[in-house]
């Protein structure tokens, strides 16, 4: 697989923050209509992380007028211009396809707590 | 004009285009080779190709190379190092390389239609499901034909099975040709093809990388 690595090496993006599942992010997403290019924006819980090196890809789930979307991106697509996380959520498995059966109050995420953490760095 | 090289198949990734568009590759590690021996139709070879030899980053050691073999190499008369593969790449016209060329992959360029060669993964002793893509019969109610063949011939006439009827049997591991392929990018620095689309066999497995014969 080294071979494969330093082909790989060159696409990857240098700006993807450190996000896992359960983390809210932002993904700024580019657009093109016409001539113009404007970024859209799609909010939601990280549900899934997958994939290794440049073919990584992360699932976005967000409740949209009372349905549920998900959206599939590769994180190192020309296409994503970056990606903020809002915030960070405690949970206890890396794929979080439970939250699909869950609605309303049950689909709500912990936010993780640092206080201790961030007291020993 | 030689129209092949010899390589390696490296894997599989992708690659991002800047509309966005994302293509599937498979890398192959090919070359650089070496003519090792050119035959002409005018000659005693009666046709016309030449036989390049895959120049790789870790060469075969002289004492497990055989005797035969090393006097082919010395008749070559250029001290050429012996290489571990040797393949034929038959050519339209008499050969214009000679003996110690190099063929590197700078003899392909982005957007080239090429046709790939290699051996595909072994899949052994295969059931006519895998093997013949048959349909299997009903998983439950008694079925007792999940995955059987079914019915092979009739009975009184002809009372035989007709010769090259599907059936199981031995699957993969033989030599296949992908035709139509396009090379997405050449790599010259690091002797790298990138195919877009698949290729056959396992990694690390040897291909034959060609220009396309038709145009």
């Amino acid at each position: 697989m080294n071979k494969l690595d330093s082909i790989e090496q060159q696409q990857i993006k240098e700006n993807i923050p450190n996000f896992q599942a359960g983390d809210t992010v932002k993904v700024h997403v580019r657009i093109k209509e016409g001539n113009k290019e404007r970024l859209q924006v799609f909010e939601g819980v990280v549900i899934a992380r997958k994939h290794g090196g440049v073919r990584e890809t992360v699932t976005v789930r967000k409740i949209s007028f009372g349905v549920g979307v998900e959206r599939i991106f590769p994180i190192h697509a020309t296409i994503i211009d970056h990606i903020d996380v809002i915030r960070r959520g405690r949970v206890r498995r890396a794929k979080l396809y439970y939250l699909r059966d869950l609605r309303g109050k049950a689909a709500r995420i912990k936010e993780r707590d640092f206080r201790n953490k961030k007291a020993k760095t | 004009m030689i129209s092949g090289i010899i390589g390696r198949k490296v894997g599989m990734t992708q690659i991002f285009a800047e509309d966005g568009t994302v293509t599937p590759v498979t890398v192959i590690k090919a070359g650089p080779c070496v003519v090792v021996q050119t035959k002409s139709a005018a000659g005693k070879d009666g046709y016309n190709a030449v036989q390049l030899g895959l120049v790789e980053d870790k060469p075969i050691k002289l004492k497990n190379v055989t005797k035969p073999m090393r006097g082919h190499f010395e008749k070559t008369g250029a001290g050429m190092p012996p290489t571990r593969v040797l393949k034929e790449i038959r050519l339209v016209g008499e050969p214009e390389a000679e003996i110690g060329d190099q063929i590197k992959v700078d003899l392909f360029a982005d957007g080239d239609k090429i046709e790939v060669i290699g051996k595909s993964k072994g899949r052994g002793f295969a059931g006519t499901i895998k093997r013949h893509n048959f349909s299997r019969g009903p998983m439950s109610h008694g079925s007792m034909n999940i995955r059987e063949p079914g019915s092979i011939g009739q009975s009184a006439y002809p009372s035989r099975v007709i010769k090259g009827t599907k059936s199981s049997g031995h699957m993969g591991d033989e030599r296949v040709t992908v035709r139509g392929l396009t090379i997405a990018r050449v790599d010259a620095e690091n002797n790298l093809l990138l195919v877009k689309g698949a290729v056959p066999g396992a990694n690390g497995s040897l291909v034959i990388v060609k220009k396309s014969s038709r145009q």
